[in-house]
C-alpha cells in the first residue's frame, strides 16, 4: 500500500480515531443501559421486580428475628425491610460482614432467583458514620478497606 | 515547633512556585528578562522546601506529637514505627502533602537535569509546572492544612485503621503517587511545547524517559494495589472495577498510549498533535481521579466523610488546569505543522491502532466510572461492575493484543505483508491450537477466558520474536525493554484468564478434625486457637493442606478483632505453589459449633502480578537504554562539533557554529 | 478538521457541568432516626465506668425529661462537645451517657480529662442500643421525656449554639 499524502493521511487518521471512539461510546452507552446494576429498595423490588438473574442491588434493614443459618452452616436466610411493611427474602452463602446484625442496614449485591428469593453474592453492611473523624470506625471490612485506599491513594 | 517549620516551608515553596510561573512567563516575551534566570533555581529550591515540609510531617508522626490534629486523629503512640510513618500519608491532608512534594520534586529534577530542549521551551514547561503546583499548594494551605494544631493536646491518638497496618500498603500510596504526579511532567512538557510551538522529535525524546519513569511507578502501584486487595479483602478477587481502582487504571492507559505515540514522534516525526493531547490527558486523568474519589460524588455505597468544600476546590483546580490546557490545545494544535506520512502497514500504523484502541478502552472505563454520576442526576441509582467492564473492554482489548503480536516486527514507514508472513502464521497457529486444546481439555469454558488463554500463549511467543536473529548481547536495552514489557502483558493475561477459567471455590462449615476438599487438595481443620497480637486478638485456624496424599502444608487464616479502633478483619492465608495458589479464609462460628471456611484453588493466579512486575521491568530497561543511547549520541555530536571547530580554526582562524560550515 | 481540536474541551466542559451539578446537590448526610415519638426499647446496660452506675429503661421513666448522650472515648467530636454537656448539666439537665464500643479504663481517663456531666453511663459494646434507637453515629444526643418516649434527636457534636435548642426541647418534653 502506498503512503498517503499527509493531508489525506491526517484525515484518515482522525476519521479512524473518531469512528473507533464513537463506536466505543455507543457500545458503552448500550452496555451501560443493559449491564448497570440498579439499586432497589424492598418495596420497589416487590412492586416492580427486576428480571430473574439480572445483577441488581437491594438495600434496606435486616428485619429483626429473621436471620436463620441453614443446615450447611454457611448459608444464611434473612428478610430485608424498609419503612413500609414489605419484607424481601434474601439468601446468602458466605462469610458475613462484621457489622451484619439484625436491625442494621445492609446492601446486598446479587440477583432475584426464580423462586422469588433474592440471592446475594455479596453483602455490604451499611453503617454511616459521616461525622465521626475516625470514619473507619465500625465500618464493614470492604468499605473500610476501600476507604483506606481512598484516603491514602487519593486518586484514586 | 517542627509543625510550624513544616508549614513555613510550605508557604515558601508556594511563593517560589509563583516566582517560577512569573519568571517562565516573562521569559516567553523577553529571554533576557531578569526573572528568567531564576526559573530553574526556583524549581529546585521549591522541591527542597516541599521535601523538608514532608520530612517535618514524618517527624511529628514519628514522635507522635499529639498536639497536631492530624497525628491525634490518625496515629497512636503504641503503633510500630513503620506504621507511625505510613500514617503520615494514610489520610487526606498527609496524602495531599505527599502529592505536592512529589510534584515539586519532579519539577526540581527537570529544572536541574533537563538541558536538551531550547531554554525557552524549558522555561515555559517549568512555568506550567509551577502554575499547576500553585493550585495544589493553595488547596493544601487553605483547606487541608496537615500541620494544624489542636487547642490542647489529647492524651492518646485515635489509632489507625488496622487494614492500613500492612507493610505492603505502607509503600503502596507513595508508589502510586509518584506515578500519578510524575505524569504532571508530561502535562507541563506538553503545555510548554504548545506555548513555544516546539513539537519536535527532540521534544518526544526528552519527554519519554520522564513519562516512562512515572509509568513504571504507576504499573508497580497498580500491581501492588491489586495484590493487596486480593489477599487483604479476603474475597478472592484481584480487581473489582471500583472507582478507586479505575482512577488508577485510567492514567495508566493514557500514559501507555502516550509512550507509544511519543515513540512514533521521536522516531518518525508524526502524530505531533496527538502526542501533545495524550500528554495533557494522562495527567488530567490523574486529577479527575483524585476529584472523583476526594469529592465523594461517586460514593453512593462507599459513603465516607466528605467535605463538599474540598470537592468544589478540586473541581475548580480541574477547570483551570485541564480546561486551560485543552483550550490551549484547541487554539494552538492546528498550527502545529503536519507530521511525516506513513503507510497503514507499518510500525506507525500498528502504533496508531494501539493508540486508538487504548483511547477507546480509556473512554469505556471513564464512561463506566461516570455513569452512576449521570444517572444520579436523573434520580436513578446504579452501580457499574464487571458485567459491563469485562465484555465491553474486551471488544477493544482483543484486537489490540492481536495487533500487538505483529506490530513490533513491522518496519517504520512502510512494510510488506509478505515479510512477516511466517511470524503471523506461527502466532495464529499457536492461538488456534491453544484455543482448541483448552476447549477439548477443559470442556465447558466461557468465551473471554478462552480467548484470553489462547491470545496469552500466542502473544508470549510473538513478543519474543523481535529478538529473533539478533545478537542478544548487542540488542539495544530499549528493545529488550519493549520485549520484556510485552511478554509481561502476555504473562499477566495468562494469569487473569487462568484464574477466571479454572478457579475452584469451596464454602463449607467444618468442625475441628474434619477434612474438606477443593480441586485436588484435601484440607483438614486441625483446630482453632485464640492468638493475641499487639493491638488485636484473633481466632486462628490451623489448616493442613495435602495434595493427593502428599506432604502436608500448614495454613493459618485468622479472624482478627482489633481494639484500637474496634474493628474486625479477616486475614486470609495463602499457600503458593508453582502452578497456583490455595487461598483460605475463616469466617464465623455457626450456631452448631462448626466454623465457616472459604477455600479457593486459583491456578496460575500469581502470574497476574508477576506479569505486572515484568511490565515495570521492561519500563526500567527502556529508561536505561534510552538515557544511555542519548548520552552516547550527544557525546558523539559534541565530538563532531569539536572537530568542526578545529577544522574551522585551521581553515579560517574563525570559530563559529558547526552548522555554518557544513 | 479544525473543529475536532475542540472536541476534548467540549467533553471536558460536559464533565465539569455534570460534576458541578452533582456537587451543588445537597447530599443527605445524616440518617434520622425513625424512632422519634416512640418509646425507648427495654434494655439494661452494665456500667461503663467505675464512677457511675449502669443504665436501664427504668431510669428514664421517673417523670423527668433527660438527655441521652451516645458517645465514646475514642471520638474526637465527643471531646469538642464536653464543655456544652457541662453547661447543660450546670443548667440542671440530667444527662445519661451510653459509651459505644469502649473500655472502662479509656472511659475513666476521658472523664477525668474532659469532665463528667453524666449521672449514669452504660456500656454498649456491640452498638445494640445505639442501633435500636436509630442512632447511626457517635456522638448523638436524644431528648427523652419522663415516660421514656424519644422526642428529639441531635446528630453530631453539641455545639454552643445548640444548647438553647436542646433546653427548649427539654422544656417542651416536660409539658
Amino acid at each position: 500500500m502506498n503512503a498517503f499524502k499527509p493531508k489525506h493521511q491526517r484525515l484518515v487518521l482522525v476519521s479512524l480515531a473518531l469512528i473507533a471512539i464513537i463506536a466505543a461510546g455507543l457500545l458503552a452507552a448500550w452496555a451501560l443501559r443493559t449491564q448497570a446494576d440498579y439499586f432497589y429498595l424492598p418495596n420497589e423490588m416487590v412492586e416492580e421486580p427486576p428480571e430473574v438473574g439480572r445483577a441488581v442491588r437491594l438495600g434496606g434493614m435486616v428485619a429483626k428475628g429473621s436471620v436463620q443459618t441453614m443446615a450447611d452452616g454457611v448459608t444464611v436466610a434473612f428478610m430485608v425491610t424498609d419503612q413500609t411493611e414489605v419484607r424481601m427474602p434474601v439468601r446468602y452463602s458466605g462469610i458475613l460482614p462484621d457489622l451484619f446484625v439484625e436491625g442494621s442496614g445492609v446492601v446486598a449485591e446479587g440477583s432475584l432467583g426464580a423462586d422469588g428469593v433474592f440471592v446475594a453474592d455479596n453483602l455490604l453492611a451499611k453503617h454511616d458514620e459521616n461525622y465521626v473523624p475516625r470514619e473507619l470506625q465500625e465500618m464493614d471490612q470492604h468499605r473500610a478497606a476501600k476507604m483506606a485506599e481512598e484516603t491514602t491513594v487519593g486518586l484514586e | 515547633m517542627s509543625a510550624e517549620l513544616g508549614l513555613a516551608a510550605l508557604w515558601m515553596a508556594a511563593a517560589l512556585a509563583f516566582l517560577q510561573l512569573a519568571g517562565g512567563a516573562l521569559a516567553q516575551r523577553d529571554a533576557e528578562a531578569p526573572l528568567a534566570a531564576l526559573v530553574r533555581p526556583a524549581a529546585m529550591l521549591q522541591g527542597l522546601l516541599a521535601l523538608f515540609s514532608f520530612a517535618m510531617l514524618l517527624w511529628v508522626f514519628a514522635t507522635t506529637d499529639l498536639s497536631v490534629k492530624l497525628v491525634a486523629s490518625n496515629s497512636h503512640s503504641m503503633k510500630p514505627m513503620i506504621f507511625k510513618l505510613s500514617g503520615a500519608w494514610g489520610n487526606h491532608e498527609g496524602s495531599m502533602l505527599l502529592w505536592v512534594t512529589v510534584m515539586a520534586l519532579a519539577g526540581a529534577l527537570i529544572g536541574w537535569l533537563e538541558k536538551r530542549l531550547p531554554e525557552k521551551t524549558m522555561q515555559a514547561t517549568l512555568a506550567a509546572q509551577g502554575f499547576v503546583a500553585i493550585g495544589f499548594y493553595a488547596f493544601l494551605l487553605l483547606s487541608s492544612n496537615p500541620f494544624e494544631r489542636l487547642p490542647m493536646p489529647v492524651a492518646e491518638g485515635n489509632g489507625l485503621n488496622p487494614l492500613l497496618q500492612d507493610i505492603g500498603l505502607a509503600f503502596h500510596p507513595p508508589t502510586l503517587y509518584m506515578g500519578y504526579v510524575g505524569l504532571s511532567v508530561a502535562f507541563s512538557f506538553a503545555v510548554g511545547a504548545l506555548l513555544t510551538r516546539q513539537v519536535t522529535p527532540e521534544f518526544a525524546r526528552v519527554m519519554r524517559p520522564w513519562v516512562l519513569g512515572a509509568w513504571v511507578f504507576l504499573t508497580l502501584g497498580i500491581t501492588a494495589g491489586s495484590y493487596w486487595a486480593y489477599y487483604e479483602l479476603g474475597w478472592g478477587g484481584w480487581w473489582f472495577w471500583d472507582p478507586v481502582e479505575n482512577a488508577s487504571l485510567m492514567p495508566w492507559l493514557a500514559a501507555t498510549a502516550l509512550l507509544h505515540s511519543a515513540s512514533v514522534l521521536a522516531a518518525r516525526d508524526a502524530l505531533r498533535a496527538w502526542t501533545i493531547m495524550l500528554g495533557v490527558v494522562a495527567f488530567s486523568m490523574s486529577m479527575v481521579g483524585t476529584f472523583l474519589v476526594r469529592s465523594g460524588i461517586l460514593t453512593s455505597v462507599h459513603a465516607f466523610a466528605v467535605d463538599p468544600e474540598r470537592g468544589t476546590f478540586i473541581l475548580a483546580l480541574l477547570a483551570v488546569y485541564i480546561g486551560g490546557a485543552l483550550l490551549l490545545f484547541a487554539l494552538r494544535a492546528g498550527s502545529v505543522s503536519e507530521g511525516r506520512r506513513f503507510a497503514a502497514m507499518s510500525r506507525e500504523g500498528a502504533l496508531v491502532f494501539n493508540n486508538v484502541m487504548l483511547s477507546a478502552i480509556l473512554g469505556i472505563v471513564l464512561l463506566g466510572t461516570l455513569y452512576p454520576l449521570l444517572t444520579e442526576a436523573f434520580g436513578v441509582r446504579v452501580s457499574v461492575g464487571p458485567p459491563y467492564f469485562n465484555p465491553v473492554g474486551a471488544i477493544f482489548t482483543i484486537p489490540m493484543l492481536l495487533v500487538m503480536t505483529i506490530g513490533p516486527l513491522l518496519r517504520w514507514r512502510e512494510d510488506n505483508a509478505e515479510r512477516v508472513r511466517v511470524p503471523v502464521a506461527i502466532t495464529t497457529a499457536l492461538i488456534v491450537t491453544t484455543a482448541l486444546f483448552v476447549m477439548l481439555a477443559a470442556g465447558n469454558i466461557s468465551l473471554l477466558p478462552l480467548l484470553g488463554l489462547a491470545i496469552a500463549v500466542g502473544l508470549a511467543v510473538a513478543s519474543l520474536m523481535p529478538l529473533r536473529g539478533r545478537n542478544l548481547l548487542r540488542t539495544p536495552l530499549s528493545t529488550w525493554g519493549m520485549v520484556v514489557a510485552h511478554f509481561g502483558i502476555a504473562v499477566s493475561l495468562l494469569g487473569m484468564a487462568s484464574e477466571s477459567a479454572f478457579t475452584e471455590e469451596r464454602l463449607v462449615a467444618v468442625a475441628p478434625g474434619d477434612t474438606t476438599e477443593v480441586a485436588d487438595w484435601q484440607i483438614e481443620l486441625e483446630g482453632i486457637d485464640p492468638v493475641a497480637g499487639p493491638n488485636w486478638t484473633a481466632m486462628e485456624a490451623r489448616l493442613l493442606a495435602r495434595r493427593g496424599g502428599g506432604e502436608p502444608h500448614e495454613l493459618r487464616p485468622e479472624a482478627r478483632s482489633f481494639w484500637a479502633p474496634v474493628q474486625q478483619t479477616t486475614e486470609s492465608a495463602l499457600l503458593t505453589r508453582w502452578d497456583g495458589q490455595l487461598y483460605a479464609v475463616i469466617g464465623d462460628q455457626a450456631p452448631d459449633g462448626r466454623w465457616q471456611l472459604r477455600l479457593w484453588w486459583k491456578p496460575l493466579v500469581t502470574l497476574i502480578w508477576l506479569g505486572g512486575l515484568l511490565i515495570a521491568l521492561g519500563g526500567v530497561l527502556s529508561i536505561i537504554g534510552r538515557l544511555a543511547s542519548d548520552i552516547r549520541r550527544r557525546s558523539a555530536d559534541r565530538r563532531e562539533a569539536d572537530e568542526h571547530d578545529d577544522l574551522a580554526q585551521i581553515r579560517g582562524g574563525r570559530s563559529g557554529p558547526a552548522g555554518e560550515l557544513v | 478538521m479544525r473543529w475536532t481540536l475542540w472536541a476534548p474541551l467540549l467533553l471536558f466542559a460536559f464533565f465539569l457541568g455534570l460534576a458541578g451539578y452533582q456537587l451543588s446537590q445537597p447530599k443527605e448526610q445524616f440518617i434520622h432516626s425513625t424512632m422519634i415519638g416512640k418509646p425507648l426499647p427495654a434494655f439494661n446496660l452494665e456500667p461503663a465506668s467505675s464512677t457511675r452506675p449502669g443504665v436501664s429503661l427504668a431510669d428514664f421513666k421517673d417523670g423527668k425529661p433527660k438527655l441521652l448522650n451516645i458517645w465514646a472515648s475514642w471520638c474526637l467530636p465527643c471531646i469538642a462537645e464536653a464543655p456544652q454537656l457541662e453547661a447543660l448539666k450546670e443548667a440542671g439537665v440530667e444527662i445519661i451517657g451510653v459509651a459505644i464500643r469502649d473500655r472502662p479504663e479509656d472511659v475513666d481517663r476521658f472523664l477525668e480529662m474532659h469532665g463528667n456531666p453524666y449521672t449514669r453511663i452504660g456500656a454498649d459494646d456491640i452498638s445494640a442500643i445505639q442501633l435500636e434507637i436509630g442512632s447511626s453515629g457517635v456522638p448523638e444526643t436524644f431528648v427523652i421525656d419522663g415516660q421514656g418516649i424519644i422526642r428529639h434527636q441531635h446528630i453530631g457534636d453539641v455545639r454552643a449554639g445548640d444548647v438553647p435548642e436542646l433546653l427548649a426541647r427539654l422544656q417542651e418534653a416536660a409539658q
